[in-house]
């Protein structure tokens, strides 16, 4: 059975799921929670990249490159609010972070 | 068994493997290595289907950069681990039961769908030049303002981080140009007289 499109698209759903399932069970961490966001971006960019490989338009894989552009900026950014924030509280445990009562 | 779907298997596996350990793994060290091995073998999915500049790019910008700022955020925090594992359990029959049901709807989106009237799917791509240059042409052109604005967003990223985590401490002297470049002779030396036998 030749590899085709419908296989890129179920490891791409496998990830996306994993990611999603480790936002629900590692809660108190927000490491693990940012490391959970960044593969959710990368089953979506396996996804665009499918997508435009097997449609013959590179079109897809330059978007891939814009999200990926942003989901360095975001790592990057979330990172930098992290470290801030511990060191003023000395903790990142996510029922801390609760000043703004949102 | 082609030699590509032998590889396509090992890749997707072992990606897939590797993303369950970064959610299920105690040690958040032993995630983020994790998520590293996760990347490369999504860059090798990518090079199997001949998208060999995105391929790089995820090994450049995640494995290169994104992962390393990771391992070091979480080497640099002294964070009880442990007890942020708590509520893992707790929170486990929720998140399973919410990940089966969006993972079902996708494997009913994903085994209902079909190419619709006139798209041709798998067209081959003009293979003369290489995948890099295909989305050079692309990129450059039509998509060039976007680029630009990839561009701002990642300066917009690093000043923010730059600026979220530069602290000024007291009692530390610091060199400031201006007023070194201020400085005149008479305010730097001081000339003095001293009667000879007498001293200061």
């Amino acid at each position: 059975m030749a590899i085709g499109l419908p296989h890129y698209l179920t490891v791409a759903a496998i990830l996306f799921t994993l990611g999603t399932l480790g936002i629900f069970l590692n809660r108190k961490n927000v490491i693990v929670i940012l490391m959970s966001v960044e593969l959710i971006l990368l089953a979506v960019n396996i996804n665009l990249v499918a997508f435009s490989v097997f449609l013959g338009n590179i079109t897809g894989q330059v978007f891939a490159l814009f999200v990926l552009t942003v989901a360095a900026a975001e790592a990057a950014i979330g990172l930098a609010i992290l470290v801030v924030f511990y060191r003023n509280r000395g903790s990142i445990a996510v029922e801390d972070i609760n000043t703004m009562k949102g | 068994m082609s030699l590509a779907a032998l590889f396509f298997y090992l890749f997707a596996g072992v990606a897939v493997a590797s993303a369950f350990m970064v959610i299920a793994s105690r040690n958040p060290v032993h995630s983020v290595l994790f998520l590293i091995l996760t990347f490369v073998n999504a860059s090798g999915l990518f090079i199997l289907i001949g998208a060999e500049y995105i391929a790089m790019l995820l090994i450049v910008v995640y494995v290169g950069a994104v992962a390393v700022l990771f391992l070091f955020v979480v080497m640099m925090l002294d964070v009880d681990f442990v007890e942020l594992r708590q509520g893992f359990l707790q929170y486990l029959p929720v998140g399973a039961l919410v990940g089966l049901v969006f993972f079902a709807e996708l494997v009913l989106v994903v085994g209902s769908w079909t190419f619709g009237e006139g798209v041709t799917g798998a067209v081959a791509a003009s293979s003369d030049v290489s995948n890099a240059v295909q989305i050079g042409r692309v990129l450059y052109t039509d998509y060039v303002y976007f680029f630009q604005a990839a561009g701002l967003v990642l300066l917009v990223a690093m000043i923010g981080a730059i600026v979220l985590t530069l602290r000024h401490k007291e009692n530390v002297k610091r060199q400031s140009i201006p007023v070194q470049n201020a400085r005149t002779k008479a305010m730097a030396i001081d000339v003095v007289k001293v009667p000879s036998g007498k001293g200061l």
